[in-house]
């Protein structure tokens, strides 16, 4: 299979890959890793006519702590994130649904900035990030601007980025003491999640589901139930409330629904357990 | 566009549409056809090379993204009479039935030894879930993956 045709330009910096976004709105896509969008182009659902190339942009290609929290460079690679001690000792959510992303191939080449700007609901680092309440920052013709990972994810494959804009960055506050747990369902090895979660249990506990609707979403019923006390049991019940999961060739949507209450019961355990031998 | 590629130690040279794939490039422009397309969805592996030392999915990169890197293949790796070590211990365990998979199966054997030399068969069956025998003649080739393990010989 092979793309239909594009023009290709390798840009030399975050400000003239901006200027050539800017010039081609929609027509244009941002290239990291290509591994979401190369896919999409070689079955034409994506036909893009400009290809601006960004991963030889390697400043953006960094793991920074300081102040409480983590900045990592939008090009960093799913293995680098899987490998690196520092997002293993401050974020290691991150790192574990890293380690989940496709094959070794894949973490190779993808990008977290590629897997957050793509949108796509079976993702599983945009669920971490959600669960760990991470803002991107990105870069536009009218400068930069900070966007709350709740508020980023708009629809499928949808997102806050405007035509003329790239993430460059993606912050999480440190998890320091927090328990966390990242659950995958797949029926094969290499898969996306038929369904995924993500939690984070710190001052406040934080619940994301991967391939429940749309977007990957917060399960606020879940999130408000252990709020007002309710127990992991009685909560996880809960998960499915707001959501709207697709039925298709992995799974119908009762069965999500099922998955969803189920992993969410195991993950907020082994938050739990993971809270308490700290 | 023009493309500088460092492939199996020899440094090429073309013009190439940017929708090339890498795999395109070096089966139909360089001839080399060791490595095989398999599902064409960045699913089955049959497609892996080394670029830049790791191991990718050729079918899923395309030439103007290797521009200046180093792309090894399976014919980059040992020669006939004197095989690769992981190629020996594919031999040595017969660690193919078809055949199909197996170029880009050593390719990703390569790397994953190169990531991590002590491996158990764990480890060898999660690095190698991007790699499908359709064979399903998975057990020797952990086999000789893990054959290598922890012997430092991996060429």
């Amino acid at each position: 299979m092979i793309p239909a045709s594009f023009d290709y330009l390798r840009a030399g910096s975050v400000e003239e890959a901006v200027t050539a976004l800017a010039g081609h709105g929609e027509d244009a896509k941002v290239l990291a890793g290509g591994h979401s969008l190369l896919p999409l182009m070689k079955l034409r659902l994506a036909t893009p006519s400009l290809l601006v190339d960004v991963a030889r942009l390697h400043e953006l290609s960094y793991i920074r702590t300081g102040g409480g929290q983590l900045a990592i460079g939008a090009l960093t690679r799913h293995g680098e994130l899987q490998r690196s001690g520092v997002v293993r000792q401050h974020a290691p959510i991150l790192s574990q649904a890293a380690s989940l992303v496709g094959d070794p191939q894949v973490r190779h080449r993808g990008t977290i900035g590629g897997s957050v700007s793509h949108g796509d609901p079976a993702s599983d680092l945009p669920a971490a990030l959600l669960a760990l309440g991470a803002t991107f920052v990105v870069q536009g013709s009218a400068g930069t601007r900070e966007i709350s990972a709740d508020d980023f994810f708009l629809g499928f494959l949808e997102t806050d980025l405007h035509p003329d804009e790239m993430l460059t960055e993606i912050r999480v506050p440190a998890q320091g003491s927090a328990g966390w747990s990242f659950q995958k369902f797949t029926r094969r090895a290499q898969d996306w999640a038929i369904v995924g979660c993500a939690v984070v249990r710190g001052d406040t506990d934080r619940v994301a589901l991967v391939n429940m609707g749309p977007t990957v979403l917060r399960a606020r019923a879940v999130e408000d139930a252990l709020a007002a006390g309710a127990s992991s049991g009685d909560a996880a019940r809960l998960a499915p409330e707001g959501t709207s999961p697709p039925s298709d060739l992995g799974a119908a949507a009762d069965y999500r629904a099922h998955l969803a209450r189920v992993l969410v019961g195991r993950a907020l355990d082994e938050a739990s357990a993971a809270r308490s031998t700290r | 566009m023009r493309v500088s590629v460092t492939v199996n130690d020899i440094a090429q040279e073309h013009d190439v549409e940017p929708r090339l794939l890498l795999v395109q490039y070096l089966r139909e422009v360089l001839g080399l056809t060791g490595t095989v397309v398999g599902c064409d969805t960045t699913s089955c592996g049959a497609c892996t090379v080394l670029l830049d030392g790791e191991s990718v999915k050729s079918c899923t990169v395309l030439a103007v993204q290797a521009d200046g890197g180093r792309v090894t293949t399976i014919e980059g790796l040992g020669s006939e009479g004197h095989l690769h070590p992981v190629q020996e211990a594919f031999r040595e365990h017969h660690a193919l039935q078809c055949g199909y998979c197996t170029a880009g199966m050593v390719m990703a054997v390569v790397s994953l030894l190169a990531e991590n030399p002590d491996l158990d068969e764990r480890a060898v069956r999660e690095g190698l879930e991007g790699n499908l025998c359709r064979c399903t003649g998975y057990h020797n080739i952990v086999r000789a993956a893990l054959s290598l393990s922890g012997t430092g010989d991996r060429g």
